[in-house]
């Protein structure tokens, strides 16, 4: 993109093999039932299922009919019924019902549950609850890993955020140590490990052990990964909350790109249908474009349609054999690109459009005020009044949180009175998000910190030290405070630039933002690199809770290990950004490194905000 | 998880235990038919399991030593187990595979043959590519393995049977069970999805030291299945009290409950913790699953007495009385609508119902169905501000949305002029013009309506800008002459129809000599 690298970038290794890995397993389990059987499937399973197996793998191994896992009887009328599911208890009483209606009207069936990636004990109870156990048996597919891209694997586990952060369930810890030990044997052995956040450590700590326990006799292979880096989602949600400018971040915002693929509706496709598109570096369109500022994409594109109807025009002068040979072999290719470019064009019309509506320039001068912290007032009455014209509720709520985390709570009589307007306008209910917006720490009152102290010091009194070092620790997590603005200017995340900042040729990792704001997430992990560790960093460390740890396994110097070295996995517990995966390939490309994304799911503000809210049972 | 536990303590408490009989497993095999044996040392069976086994002792003395080394494995490589096929040989082995190829093999040549001879369902099929999974196929297999005779003899009549697949590789050496692993290593091993009873944790300090051991093993499932332990084993107080000083336990507790339902017990907890306002919102959470409104509002009207904050108070209360309004409209206007008799619900049909939708919603119908009613009704917009305390900007923004929606201008006119004591009127907007004419745009007012409030936009630039765009040339034309800006005046003539009257207001304005251009 911009600069020209000092030092190219490492290939990424070849991830391919994850879904291989993925794919004998899962057929390997549906062996395990012989004979032809129904499956059914979770469907938040259906889209990482698509990306590594299709119906006729399915049906080789004798798979009849595909249902969807939801909350109807289920039609099917095979012998023999698979499921395959998230651990969740709502699924088990929903397979309990099935099984036991069966009994109720002495049908026979041979029932198998794959739990995907993995069994929860509390499952289990709840077959045996309902009478069930031993009617169906269980398995595990492990598949931790899914590979989106070329440098992105998901964990696919959206649930994370909220299990984790909202209501402090360490369910996913396992998974997320199994995947590192999956991915440390396959690509390892990993030499340096970094990170910060209380997750982050115990996954670091539960893998050390599995590693222990594991005889790897990896350690004479020559490694493609040299270092990991493990970051809590909680230490950097003012990144995630900024509306996304970088091509990939807005196709996300605005159509939601899902398992790394995107449905773009009729007026992207100007024709009455959908066309799901793959997005990924084998788009050669989307691949140069994904990373750009919105601002440089319509440039890149209308040069391109150049191009192209250059390359079509060449046709006029062509004798026959050159025409022969035109058709035959550029053609094609042509057609393809064609196709493309006129997608992504349809793209970004239909953001433009959306996003006019929107009042996104005004919208993104408050949100830059907010990160730089002036205009405080003006910006409180434009969240204000984006509430009471009811343009958005998650929007709405974006910015209240936005306004929250950068200055360390709302001032409670604007808190309240942007409560009260918010709750009418888009419903009472709303009072439970509310409520888990400030257990989570996302929104939170000024004066909020106190109270909590004062329940801390009257607990803390009842137990012995030990145990109370663990409270302080809870709590902490629970709802500590962001800091936010102490932290940008130690880190100076907000660009000094004279005159305009160059969208096209950015000079550093602020360009995912317009150019006014470098994200955190990204500077830390920028900074540690550099200074192979934390020193120096001791300031940032403590208003950024602590918990942060490096790890050097007899990592050889710079130069000796090769290409691995300058591979680093970037792993973000609780979710990852588009942007923040621009900025950190553009990091890469200024400093010869290669960045591998490794999330428990990509996400977005969008994202956080929804799983803030209580569903329905 | 309840058999379980009846099963237990039937044993514990009773000096006759009957309540366990292999036979009933036999049973429900024979039922479920093709269904393999279930897994034994899977966890939470475990227990079961380990009290049926004990109930053998005082009539199996010799048999002693068998039991528990066969206790220890069943306790033990579950994870090997796993690996065995229900033939007791090793999955993947070539025999393995050539028998599982022989199975499928057949059932698929059976559906063939099923197929061919049309009219006889799969119901034939059924049994023959069951055999293959029979109990005798299975004990067929187990009697194979040559160290199993003595142990199988042992139990020849007991229906331990039922498990003795996992009989394979009888320990050397036994290991007292109850000392078989230590907390650590019990949470290590679940940790790694292996079986461990929990039942040898029975005094509270071992029961407290497995839970901590848990949680400094950082997995949330362990932490989870021990807690689902304790909750069985521990009279829900001493529980409370020892989780009060234990947050991440505690976190995981409240976590399993909210998700298994178990509401009643959840809600006890926050009580014991003196989490009132968590009570009070746990117990209003439960609004949401409730489909009929005459039921909601009752559980609303509920609500009101819990324990909230003074400030949710008071949005529980609107809730409740916004369903109550919301109820009294909707039965009026469908009836209204149904009758037909009523031009603006004619003219207008309504697309939804307007219950369970937020204030401001309500507002806007309204404002759009019942803009002219009298205060005292309970559908008049006047009446919902005065109820809810609707600030006047969102009044006024929403009032104008909905009344312009209609093209009744007049109303958008008269919500925004104000009277002064001295009875003059004035245009006064709380959202400020520009807002009012971006809705009035929106709902294509004509340029005569538009240009009158565009005229009321403060902002100089932002006058010029919405009047250019908007083709308020009369606007334009005036505030060019304000500023004196003969340039920008003149550039605008091309912008106007030839022989227009706004050409003519502009060369009457360029000639008049009176007015001192700044350009």
């Amino acid at each position: 993109m911009a600069s020209t690298a000092r030092r190219d970038a490492p290939e990424p290794p070849d991830f391919g093999i994850l879904k291989r890995l993925a794919r004998d397993q899962l057929i390997y389990l549906l062996e395990q039932l012989p004979g032809r059987k129904d499956l059914f499937i979770e469907p938040d399973l259906m889209s990482p299922l698509d990306r590594i197996a299709n119906v006729s793998v399915l049906k080789q191994h004798e798979v009849d009919k595909l249902y969807r896992v939801e909350n109807r009887p289920a039609p099917s009328t095979s012998d023999q019924l698979c499921f395959l599911v998230r651990p969740r208890v709502r699924t088990m009483r929903y397979i309990a019902d099935i099984v036991n209606a069966d009994k109720m009207s002495g049908r026979s069936r041979k029932y198998k549950i794959i739990f995907s990636p993995q069994k929860f004990y509390a499952c289990e109870m709840v077959l045996e609850e309902e009478g069930v156990f031993g009617d169906v048996t269980c398995d595990e597919w492990s598949f931790y890993l899914l590979p989106l891209d070329e440098d992105i694997i998901s964990m696919e586990l959206p649930e994370f955020f909220r299990d984790y952060f909202l209501e402090g369930d360490h369910r996913w810890i396992n998974s997320v140590a199994r995947a590192l030990q999956l991915l440390n044997s396959l690509y390892g052995p990993f030499s340096r490990v970094y990170g910060i956040g209380r997750c982050a450590k115990m996954s670091y700590e539960l893998w050390r052990d599995l590693e222990e326990e594991s005889e790897n006799d990896g350690q004479g292979r020559k490694p493609e990964i040299g270092n990991i880096f493990l970051m809590d989602r909680d230490m950097d949600y003012v990144t995630a909350l900024c509306s996304q400018v970088v091509y990939e971040g807005l196709v996300d915002d605005t159509f939601r790109i899902k398992c790394g693929s995107v449905d773009f509706g009729p007026e992207v496709t100007s024709s009455d249908k959908s066309i799901k598109v793959l997005l990924n570096a084998q788009d050669k369109i989307f691949s140069q474009i994904r990373n750009e500022h919105f601002s440089s994409v319509f440039g890149f594109l209308s040069q391109k349609s150049r191009n192209l109807q250059a390359q079509y025009d060449r046709r006029q002068g062509m004798d026959i054999k050159q025409m022969k040979n035109f058709v035959s072999q550029e053609l094609k290719g042509l057609k393809q690109e064609h196709r493309l470019l006129s997608l992504h064009i349809g793209a970004c019309e239909s953001i433009m459009k959306k996003k006019t509506k929107q009042d996104f320039q005004e919208m993104i001068k408050v949100e830059h005020a907010l990160l730089e912290g002036f205009d405080i007032r003006e910006s409180t009455s434009f969240i204000e009044e984006h509430i009471d014209r009811q343009v958005s509720p998650i929007e709405s709520l974006r910015l209240m949180c936005l306004l929250s985390i950068t200055e360390n709570g709302l001032i409670p009589k604007d808190y309240r009175s942007l409560k009260t307007q918010y709750l009418q306008s888009y419903g009472p209910e709303h009072l439970l998000t509310f409520h888990n917006l400030k257990r989570i720490g996302l929104l939170t009152e000024q004066a909020a910190g106190e109270t909590l102290t004062a329940v801390e010091s009257r607990v803390s009194k009842l137990v012995t030290d030990r145990a109370a070092g663990k409270i302080t620790d809870a709590f902490n997590s629970l709802a500590k405070k962001s800091n936010f603005r102490a932290i940008s200017k130690k880190l100076s995340l907000i660009p000094r630039v004279d005159g305009e900042y160059n969208l096209k040729m950015p000079p550093d990792m602020a360009y995912v933002f317009s150019g006014a704001y470098t994200p955190l997430s990204c500077k830390i992990v920028e900074q540690v690199l550099e200074r192979r560790g934390w020193q120096g960093l001791e300031e940032v460390v403590r208003l950024l809770n602590g918990n942060e740890f490096a790890m050097a396994d007899g990592a050889p110097e710079d130069g000796a290990g090769g290409d691995a070295q300058r591979v680093v996995v970037a792993v973000f517990l609780g979710g990852c950004t588009f942007s923040e995966i621009a900025a950190l390939r553009f990091l890469g490309k200024e400093r010869g490194c290669r960045f591998i994304f490794l999330t428990t799911a990509i996400t977005s503000s969008a994202r956080m905000m929804e799983a803030m809210a209580e569903a329905k049972a | 998880m309840s058999r379980a536990r009846a099963d237990e303590e039937e044993y514990w408490h009773s000096s006759k235990f009957r309540a366990f009989t292999f036979d009933d497993e036999d049973d429900e095999l024979s039922q479920v038919g093709a269904e393999p044996p279930p897994r034994p040392a899977l966890w939470g069976r475990g227990p079961t399991l380990v009290c049926a086994q004990t109930v053998f002792f005082p009539q199996l003395k010799e048999s002693k030593r068998a039991v528990n080394s066969l206790r220890d494995i069943v306790d033990d490589d579950d994870d090997d187990l796993e690996k065995v096929s229900w033939s007791g040989e090793p999955v993947g082995s070539i025999s393995w595979s050539i028998k599982e190829t022989a199975s499928s093999s057949s059932s698929s040549l059976e559906g063939r043959d099923t197929s061919l001879q049309k009219g006889s369902s799969s119901y034939a099929a059924l049994p023959k590519q069951v055999s293959s999974y029979s109990l005798s196929s299975l004990f067929k297999g187990r009697n194979r393995l040559p160290s199993l005779p003595s142990l199988s003899d042992a139990f020849s009549d007991t229906g331990v049977k039922n498990y003795a697949p996992e009989l394979r590789r009888p320990r050397a050496e036994y290991k007292d069970y109850s000392n078989d692993w230590s907390p650590r290593d019990t949470v290590r091993r679940m940790q790694r999805g292996k079986v461990c009873s929990l039942e040898r944790f029975r005094s509270l300090q071992d029961k407290m030291v497995l839970l901590d051991e848990a949680v400094a093993g950082h997995d949330g499932n362990v932490i989870t299945a021990v807690l689902i332990f304790l909750k069985r084993t521990l009279r829900r107080e001493v529980l409370f009290r020892e989780l009060e000083v234990r947050q991440v336990a505690l976190c995981h507790l409240i976590h399993f409950l909210k998700e298994t339902g178990e509401q009643k017990l959840l809600l006890d907890l926050l009580r014991f913790l003196d989490r009132t306002e968590e009570v009070a919102l746990s117990q209003y959470r439960e609004h949401l699953n409730i489909q009929d409104v005459e039921k909601k509002r009752e559980f609303l009207k509920g609500c009101i007495g819990l324990p909230f904050s003074a400030e949710d108070i008071s949005h529980i209360q609107d809730h409740y009385t916004l369903l109550e309004r919301q109820i009294i409209i909707e039965t009026n206007d469908r009836h209204l609508a149904m009758a037909g008799q009523s031009e603006i619900f004619r003219k207008y049909p309504r697309k939804a119902s307007i219950l369970n939708m937020p204030l401001v919603t309500t507002l806007f119908y309204s404002c759009f169905y019942h803009y002219t009613e009298a205060e005292g009704t309970f559908s008049s917009p006047t009446n919902l501000k005065k109820t809810f305390k609707i600030p006047d900007k969102q009044y006024v923004l929403t009032a104008l949305a909905a009344r312009a929606k209609l093209r009744a201008w007049e109303d958008v006119d008269a919500l925004l002029t104000t009277k002064n004591w001295l009875g003059y009127t004035k245009k006064k907007a709380p959202i400020g013009f520009h807002r009012v004419v971006e809705i009035l745009q929106r709902n294509n007012a004509p340029v005569q309506v538009l240009q009158e409030y565009v005229r009321l936009v403060e902002d100089v630039e932002t006058r010029l800008n919405l009047a250019t765009k908007y083709k308020c040339h009369d606007v334009v034309i005036d505030t060019y002459r304000d500023l004196k800006d003969r340039i920008q005046l003149m550039a605008y003539k091309c912008k106007v129809e030839r022989g227009s009257a706004e050409e003519e207001k502009i060369n009457s304005l360029l000639s008049n000599m009176q007015i001192r251009w700044k350009n």
